[in-house]
């Protein structure tokens, strides 16, 4: 689904992402991890096409994402909170993405009251625009609303942190959904090892940018992660 | 400790936005402050003469009407003046006493453009009053009560800036005074009159607004120490949220989304509700122009381009930096570049057809000066329209949409090609009308300008595959800009 080719990021001869090469197949749930500046958000960028590669490219499904537009009708995305429109209202901003994504608002309705237990009575009717709204349920918003109209591409960056554990174990169950769904591909970075390796089937660490293990989850994969990451 | 505090302001007054700006700029803004100071000093000196030659007692005169000095002057504190309370949240849990953070946040409000900018009338009006030769002592005494007047004005704002309505209040208070004097039922001045008169003649009288001066800011001091906390005083006040569908926009597909979006943007932001305040005011900027001897035939056009074109100016130079806090997610959306941008176009048509009909009343002046207005609501649909949004694609300063201030413009977004494309929106319709009537008349002009709009309309397909490509050219720039502080 998604290919990586000779892809790198450089700010001033600095290389902050150096990816030769790296292929998602279709329905293959990819966890992301790394320490802070290992080039996560910035891959996940690179994919959305919201800075420009130095060189090499990205494919989604085939389209190169920095020439066509083609890929956004299957591709949702939530990296941080500039994806949210602070003066709407919760129910708003889900209706206005679902209008984008051609979906009315009966469709929406369906999917938000599906994620009702996630929303926690927090979200939703609560008279509270979303930039009142706590960091938290903020990023409930945000998730769920990459979850409107069936999209093929679901790419989250950190959505684990911010959450209370009762709403991190609710989402790990979403995601994993997602997962097991064989036309869905996730893609997830997290600070968090054992999150990430609950949840998906494939684990990647980034390190200063390179690619530094590639691994199928299996029983060890948590143990591995844990020595490679160790002071 | 104080120079702690000393140190912390210096940091963020140098690292300021508007200090950020090219060294250009910084000259031209200084250029302009210079001129403003000469302006209000000029002013402050020129009061005086300027009474005297229309035979008024100069003093007598100035303490006649100091009363609605100040009333007003409150009335735009209520208004524009933030108080400064949200800068202290991070000092304290640090080792400051609360009463030194208090003291330190009351005086920096004393050094505030709201106050200084009085200086700038009183100082010159006393220095004349020494000048010719009035008692110095009572000068003194009297420009001591003057500001000591501004500064309870200033700390009344404080204690008063949280309630609501008052500013509706004030302001009637202030219209109905004014009213009752114009109609020479009740005049508040023949009350006023003594009190500030006897600041300058009685030489004890000062001790009043001094004594009063110094009550307020004991209060208010007490009032902002009991407050300190995150769920008192420095709250950030939070709107009740209420969700609308205007579901009547549906019938419109994509552009409807986008303009429920819009709808709600320019309702719901303190940044996008001043600014559409501020473009009604063009509507009345034709008076100066129309019927107005002094002013030059052919800058009528000038004001019919101004008149409808309020929102576009105001509203539209601003596309898409009001999008800019959420400008990742239009990036990264099903949404081709031309659907948001046709979106914005017809939201400033509607406005300018919107404007265009509420100035009718322009009709009072003639059915020329109407159609003056009408052609340049055809001109700023069909090429003003476009101009604008062609300079979107050049402005990348970030809209923090919860902040009124500049709402007027923003020194920021000033740059060269903005600049440039200001000539063809102001200057072509002038030199189009001139050319009309210098060829036969001036309704030969008014066609020519009103053609250039019809022309720039036919073209628009072609004219916005241009646009759309340059913002695309210019989208990482634009991406990583509003990423600075968004």
């Amino acid at each position: 689904m998604i290919q990586v080719n000779n892809l790198t990021k450089k700010y001033n001869d600095t290389a902050v992402l150096n990816i030769e090469s790296l292929e998602i197949p279709k329905g293959q749930s990819l966890g992301l991890v790394g320490n802070n500046g290992a080039g996560k958000t910035t891959f996940f960028s690179l994919l959305l096409d919201l800075i420009q590669p130095s060189t090499g490219n990205i494919l989604n499904n085939g389209i190169q994402v920095n020439t066509s537009e083609d890929w956004k009708p299957f591709t949702a995305s939530f990296l941080d909170e500039s994806f949210l429109i602070g003066y709407l209202t919760p129910e708003e901003y889900f209706y206005f993405i679902g209008d984008l994504r051609g979906q009315n608002k009966a469709d929406v309705d369906v999917l938000l009251a599906q994620h009702e237990e996630f929303f926690n009575g927090e979200i939703l009717k609560n008279k509270k625009y979303l930039r009142d709204l706590s960091k938290g349920n903020q990023k409930k918003v945000g998730i769920i609303a990459t979850l409107i109209g069936n999209p093929e591409v679901i790419i989250l960056d950190e959505p684990f942190a911010n959450l209370d554990p009762t709403t991190v174990n609710r989402l790990k169950k979403i995601i994993k959904e997602l997962a097991d769904n064989p036309n869905v591909t996730v893609l997830v970075s997290s600070h968090d090892l054992q999150h990430t390796v609950e949840v998906c089937d494939r684990i990647v660490a980034l390190n200063k940018g390179e690619l530094v293990k590639d691994m199928l989850t299996s029983k060890e994969t948590l143990q591995e992660l844990e020595l490679f990451f160790a002071v | 400790m104080f120079a702690k505090f000393i140190y912390l302001e210096w940091k963020s007054f140098t690292r300021s936005a508007s200090f950020a700006s090219s060294v250009a700029l910084k000259i031209l803004m200084g250029l302009l402050v210079l001129y403003f100071t000469v302006l209000f000093l000029a002013m402050g000196v020129g009061a005086f003469y300027i009474l005297k030659k229309m035979q008024l007692d100069p003093l007598m005169t100035v303490n006649k009407f100091l009363i609605y000095y100040f009333v007003l002057d409150l009335i735009v504190r209520l208004m524009l003046q933030a108080i400064p309370v949200m800068n202290i949240r991070p000092l304290l849990t640090m080792t400051f006493k609360r009463p030194t953070i208090v003291h330190f946040s009351l005086g920096k409000t004393a050094l505030s453009f709201f106050n200084v900018t009085h200086a700038f009338f009183f100082l010159p009006f006393s220095i004349v009053l020494l000048y010719e030769g009035y008692d110095p002592l009572s000068v003194i005494l009297w420009s001591t009560s003057m500001f000591a007047l501004v500064y309870c004005n200033n700390f009344l704002n404080i204690l008063l800036n949280n309630k609501d309505n008052l500013l509706a209040v004030f302001i009637a208070i202030a219209l109905i005074l004014a009213g009752c004097q114009y109609y020479k039922l009740f005049d508040i001045t023949n009350y006023a009159l003594p009190f500030f008169e006897a600041l300058f003649h009685t030489k004890w009288v000062f001790i009043f607004p001094v004594l009063v001066l110094a009550g307020l800011y004991y209060w208010t001091f007490n009032y902002l120490k009991g407050d300190l906390y995150l769920d008192a005083g420095l709250t950030i006040k939070k709107d009740i949220a209420k969700t609308e569908n205007l579901t009547w926009l549906n019938q419109f597909g994509t552009l409807g989304t986008f303009l429920k979006n819009d709808i709600k943007l320019i309702k719901r932001n303190k940044r996008s509700k001043t600014t559409v305040g501020a473009s009604i005011l063009f509507l009345f900027y034709g008076l100066i122009f129309f019927n107005n001897p002094t002013q030059p035939e052919v800058m009528h056009i000038f004001a019919g381009i101004f008149v409808s074109g309020g929102f576009l100016f105001t509203f539209g130079q601003f596309v898409p930096s009001w999008d800019s806090s959420y400008y990742q997610l239009m990036m990264t959306q099903n949404i081709p570049y031309r659907g948001y941008l046709n979106s914005k176009w017809w939201l400033v048509v509607i406005a300018t057809v919107i404007s265009t009909i509420l100035a009718s009343f322009y009709l009072y002046f003639g059915w020329k000066i109407y159609l003056t207005i009408v052609a340049g609501a055809i001109y700023n649909i069909g090429v003003n329209s476009h101009l604008v949004l062609l300079g979107g694609a050049f402005t990348k300063t970030p809209i923090d949409l919860s902040m009124s201030k500049g709402a007027f413009g923003d020194k920021k977004s000033f740059n060269v090609n903005t600049m440039l494309l200001t000539l063809p929106k102001l200057f072509l319709p002038v030199l189009l009308y001139w050319l009309g009537s210098y060829l036969m008349n001036p309704k030969l002009g008014l066609a020519f300008v009103a053609l250039a709009g019809v022309l720039g309309f036919m073209f628009r397909n072609v004219v916005f595959s241009m646009i759309e490509k340059i913002y695309k050219k210019e989208k990482y720039k634009t991406i990583e800009a509003y990423k600075q502080k968004a």
